[in-house]
């Protein structure tokens, strides 16, 4: 372990300084928006993890109701898979410099994200339809409250989408459209990630 | 020995710059701007928090005196004195005020990784204090289930503030948190990817450190209260059940049913326990640095001091239950919080030790900032002790809630901290501002605060002791309660109010020396780190004029021996005055 | 020097404050005597480390006080001290820790022959039940909950008939009679808090909570609550009176039982309504 490793040398020691004086300042060769987000994860992990952990609590009480999960979260969930692909395959050819292809796809994820909240809030009508709502049963208020936390973190990620298509219409620079496309990206994959569990965790449940 | 250093290679980064007045000093994205404005905010509202104390003291040291004072109010006063002092004041001062005006000195950055962000947050910040102080004016008043907002009385009938009140509460909590997480992002990532060449997190001031640990507790603790806020106003709001079980309140079947009111404090405390250490890590840091320079000393066993404070914030994660000995948790549970409570206590008084022995041989110039961090020690040492009774289950049944608490927590993060912020304050006043506060006023300040301090919660353990509960409007004729305790509670009140209207010197004295006070030069304390060796002062746009320093040594060469000073500021490269290399 | 003699000064006021001070805990009245030993043991480790401490600082402020020509040593670090410390200082905390989790585990621990009793707290009152002569509480819910029912007893239950409902806040217990507090609330938090027991514990509305004790001496004492449960929280007081056999029967024998109190009504009701028709 680099990090505990570092704890333990001795700062003062001539020696030690040699060496230290050479050290760059950044601790990860990463560009700092990159650091940032991955950093930014942490926090938004530990939420999702809470929640799952007041959820497991919470089921273990007597008046918890299994939740008849609505069918089309497996669309949802599909289209969510699309929209993670599009954006990774548009990383993938802005990496390659082909800012047309990587234009094209990009918009595409942002469209089945879309299509995603459109779907999920299909579902809230579902349930609704059949009488239940975030207050029939605590599984039912838990599904409401995962689902619109989850959405909620992905309408933020749209809005930093919504910046880059404004520079990818603009016309900026490639390097600085590299760099949001893969900061949309990683947050995609999280939030594909996150979903995923969630939604695994609602299903065994 | 001398060792080649290449020339200069620190990347410059593209620094944004203020066109306009309003982006300057009010819009500024610049984190010295944003440090004073975080700063401000917090002593404002924390002012209102200490009123609200003085409040609260009226009416237990002359019960049935204050006839504007009735339990409603009372209830509320704890309550929002509580919050604003643990959240709004200390939190967002230590982290906000010091973090900002520090992290990017300290490591020789010219400002923050994020700055539009770093703006963004106090602006939320500032949001979230406004709409805290909005909750004293909508209907039924700021809510007064205590800090600890426990459910279900918190959003039930028959406390204070539960229609408007509490939901005006969490709304401001969640902003807070939202907003520190912006601010918080920064400086983990400042400390990580913008430090200077030559800056080795081992070579960072423990300022820093501090800072730096209790942010990172910060961003992962605070989701916890997040968790509840959230559930709480679905609760109240939408009738859910996350925490609010079957009952009958006043007289009324409610439509709850089945919730867990346990589950709600768990989420609390797993936030409210590291809290104390996002207050405490930065003080400890500080305090460090403040000792350091004041006994023209290195302070004793960096490593160490570095390892306890990661040692400690880690633990805080697995402690948070000693708050729920008494709460009705599976009673086991106590076994294993007792045990890794008072592991904590280890590291803790490691750095007590360490405190104390650079002290030892030291040169001891006694400065404001020394007395403060005096003051700190002693306190801090007082209240960590009560820490271990507290912390040792079996003692915490019969002391539970009772102002053997309130004066714990007191001593050891209300007194303590605050200690060091005027430690703080004293020591870099002269960076901000130019000139040196004034001595006489400041030696006035100190004794009459940490004095009287002390003298208002050492006593309240004694009578916590005999049973007097925490969190009562009055104590009406109990019988194991004699005269006694009021005479004292009216003594204490009495010194509170003269601790407090002190205070007016020490807000004189900063206002009256921002232009009269004895002009500071770059370096009045003859001190090592990165921030006293800026190009002007108070620092200007950018931090460090031309170039950024590159870093030579590590924070502490104090009186080394065979050097011309009896400091080597960080960036001094290796050379016959330094003579240690 | 004045820095020296202030901290000095502060100690010295420190110790004797807690030698002199007339507040101290109140007479015990339960078995609970071994908590206050570990309180003491703990005054007594920690108050060595505070006075050691702080005497240590008192004379390094005024031997190494700042004068002209004062040079500080230079000493990064004391790798044998600063181990040497940590194991003192373990020492002394797993010697308050272990008699620590002793006492707790004694706690925890409810006795065989423990009897029980009920306590419910309401925002702003005391109730209490006795399982009566079956040893067995009837139940109750709070569905069943009104002015006539208070209790929400289940009238079908058998269990409930005999138990005996005390609707005052006082309630009695009998000396040297190791008991077990079985706490509920109907509300809100609440916290069952008798000084002089030491022991407490919160009453949480949807579960039941518990602790026990033995009362080693008569006499009245005041029921608290620990927990802030709304405006009245100061104010919702009770009594537990501890009797020897003789009083504590003759309380008993005017406490009314569950099918008492429904036969009661059942006449008044009967009575009313003749009235009524009359
Ligand atoms: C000299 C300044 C202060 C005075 C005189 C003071 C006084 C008080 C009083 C009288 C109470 C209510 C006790 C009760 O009835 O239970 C209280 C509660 C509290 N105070 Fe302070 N206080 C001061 C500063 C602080 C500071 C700096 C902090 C920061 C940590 C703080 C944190 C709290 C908390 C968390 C509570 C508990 C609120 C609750 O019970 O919900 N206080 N204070
Ligand atoms: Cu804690
Ligand atoms: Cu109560």
């Amino acid at each position: 372990m680099g990090i505990f490793h570092h704890l333990t040398r001795k700062p003062w020691l001539p020696e030690q300084s040699e060496i230290d004086n050479q050290v760059s300042g950044g601790a990860v060769a990463l560009q700092t928006a990159k650091v940032g987000l991955r950093v930014f994860l942490f926090p938004i992990s530990a939420l999702f993890t809470l929640f799952l952990i007041a959820y497991l609590m919470r089921m273990s009480f007597s008046d918890w109701q299994t939740l008849h999960d609505p069918w089309l979260l497996w669309i949802n969930t599909a289209v969510l898979v699309l929209s993670s692909l599009a954006l990774q395959r548009s990383r993938m050819l802005v990496d390659g410099g082909e800012v047309t292809g990587m234009r094209t796809y990009f918009m595409l994820g942002g469209v089945f994200a879309f299509a995603f909240l459109g779907g999920q809030l299909a579902a809230w009508q579902q349930l609704a339809d059949m009488g239940v709502y975030a207050d029939t049963n605590p599984s039912h208020s838990f599904f409401y409250l995962f689902t619109a936390l989850h959405g909620l973190h992905l309408l933020g990620g749209l809005v930093a989408w919504g910046r880059t298509v404004f520079k990818i219409k603009a016309g900026v620079d490639v390097e600085h459209l590299r760099l949001s496309v893969e900061l949309c990206t990683i947050y995609w994959h999280y939030l594909l990630v996150v979903w995923v569990v969630m939604f695994g965790l609602l299903l065994a449940t | 020995m001398m060792v080649d250093v290449p020339v200069a290679e620190v990347a410059e980064v593209e620094l944004y710059h203020a066109k306009s007045y309003w982006t300057k000093y009010v819009f500024s994205q610049d984190a010295k701007v944003i440090a004073i404005q975080y700063g401000g905010t917090a002593v404002a509202i924390g002012l209102v928090g200490l009123v609200l104390s003085w409040l609260m003291r009226l009416q237990l040291g002359f019960p049935d005196t204050f006839a504007f004072i009735d339990a409603t109010d009372y209830y509320q006063f704890i309550t929002v004195h509580g919050m604003i002092m643990v959240i709004y004041l200390l939190t967002a001062l230590f982290l906000g005020g010091f973090g900002n005006y520090l992290i990017p000195l300290m490591v020789g950055a010219r400002d923050m990784v994020f700055p539009y962000l770093n703006m963004v947050s106090y602006w939320v910040y500032l949001c979230a204090v406004l709409i805290l102080v909005a909750s004293f004016f909508v209907e039924g008043g700021p809510t007064g289930a205590g800090w600890t907002l426990y459910p279900p009385q918190s959003i039930t009938e028959g406390t204070p503030g539960s229609e408007g009140g509490i939901i005006l509460m969490l709304v401001s909590l969640a902003l807070f948190i939202i907003g520190f997480t912006m601010g918080g992002l920064n400086y983990v990532v400042t400390v990580l990817q913008a430090r200077t060449r030559g800056m080795t997190l081992m070579r960072l001031p423990l300022t820093v450190w501090g800072i730096f640990v209790a942010t990172i507790l910060a961003l992962l603790a605070f989701p916890a209260l997040f968790v509840g806020c959230i559930m709480m106003t679905l609760d109240k709001l939408l009738g859910t059940s996350f925490f609010m079980p079957e009952m009958i309140s006043l007289g009324q079947q409610l439509e709850y049913d089945g919730g867990s009111p346990i589950l709600f404090q768990h989420l609390f405390w797993f936030f409210g326990h590291p809290e104390v250490y996002i207050v405490a890590l930065p003080a400890f840091g500080i305090v460090s640095d403040l000792l350091a320079v004041h006994a023209r000393k290195n302070i004793f066993g960096y490593r160490m001091m570095v390892w306890a404070i990661v040692i400690i914030g880690a633990l805080s994660f697995v402690v948070w239950a000693h708050h729920m000995y008494v709460s009705g948790m599976h009673p086991y549970f106590g076994f294993f919080f007792a045990t890794t409570t008072l592991i904590i206590a280890v590291p803790t008084a490691l750095k007590v030790y360490n405190w104390v022995l650079t002290l030892w041989h030291g040169d001891i110039h006694l400065t404001q900032p020394m007395l403060f961090s005096l003051a700190f020690l002693v306190t801090f040492i007082n209240g960590g002790i009560t820490g271990l009774f507290l912390g040792n289950v079996t003692v915490d049944v019969p002391l539970s809630d009772t102002m053997f608490v309130v004066a714990h927590f007191h001593m050891v993060m209300g007194i303590a901290p605050l200690m060091v912020v005027f430690g703080a304050i004293y020591h870099w006043y002269p960076k901000i501002t130019g000139r040196m506060l004034h001595e006489g006023m400041g030696k006035f300040h100190f004794w009459v605060t940490f004095l009287g301090a002390y003298t208002i919660f050492l006593p309240l353990h004694y009578i916590g002791l005999q049973g007097v509960p925490r969190r009562y409007f009055e104590f009406g004729d109990t019988a194991f309660i004699p005269d006694s305790v009021t005479t004292l509670n009216a003594f204490v009140t009495v010194v509170t109010l003269t601790v407090g209207f002190a205070q007016i010197v020490f807000f004189y004295n900063m206002w009256r020396s921002y232009k009269h006070g004895k002009v500071a030069g770059d370096n009045p304390w003859g001190a090592t780190t990165l921030e006293w060796q800026t190009a002007e002062t108070p620092p200007g746009h950018g931090n460090f004029g031309e170039e950024l320093p590159l870093v030579y040594r590590w924070a502490y060469d104090f009186s080394v021996p065979g050097a011309k000073n009896d400091f080597i500021p960080q960036n001094m490269p290796p050379g016959p005055d330094t003579n240690n290399h | 020097m004045i820095v020296a003699i202030g901290l000095l000064v502060v100690l010295v006021g420190t110790v004797l404050f807690h030698v002199y001070s007339p507040w101290w805990w109140t007479p015990i009245a339960s078995n609970w005597g071994n908590m206050d030993d570990t309180i003491l043991l703990t005054f007594w480790i920690t108050g060595a480390v505070f006075i050691a401490v702080m005497l240590f600082m008192v004379y390094c402020i005024y031997k190494f006080r700042h004068k002209e020509g004062r040079v500080a040593h230079y000493e990064p670090e004391n790798t044998k001290l600063e181990v040497w410390l940590t194991s003192i200082t373990a020492v002394g905390v797993a010697a308050m820790l272990a008699p620590g989790l002793i006492v707790w585990n004694d706690y925890v621990t409810v006795p065989e022959d423990a009897v029980e009793f009920e306590a419910i707290g309401q925002q702003w009152s005391w109730t209490f039940r006795l399982p009566g002569e079956d040893g067995k509480f009837g139940t109750v819910s709070m569905k069943d909950m009104n002015p006539d029912n208070p209790f929400g007893m289940s009238a079908d239950d058998p269990n409930g008939q005999d138990d005996v409902l005390i609707e005052e806040d006082e309630m009695h217990l009998l000396k040297d009679q190791p008991i077990k507090a079985l706490l509920r609330s109907v509300d809100v938090l609440h916290d069952f808090y008798v000084p002089q027991f030491r022991a407490k514990m919160d009453m949480v509305p949807g579960t039941v909570t518990y602790f026990w004790l033995t009362p080693i001496r008569t006499g009245e004492f005041e029921i608290l609550c620990a927990e802030l449960c709304g405006v009245g929280h100061h104010a919702m007081r009770g009594t537990v009176v501890v009797d020897e056999q003789e009083a504590y029967d003759e309380w008993l024998s005017d406490q009314a039982t569950y099918a008492e109190l429904v036969e009661e009504a059942r006449i008044r009701k009967e009575n009313e309504t003749r009235l009524a028709m009359n």
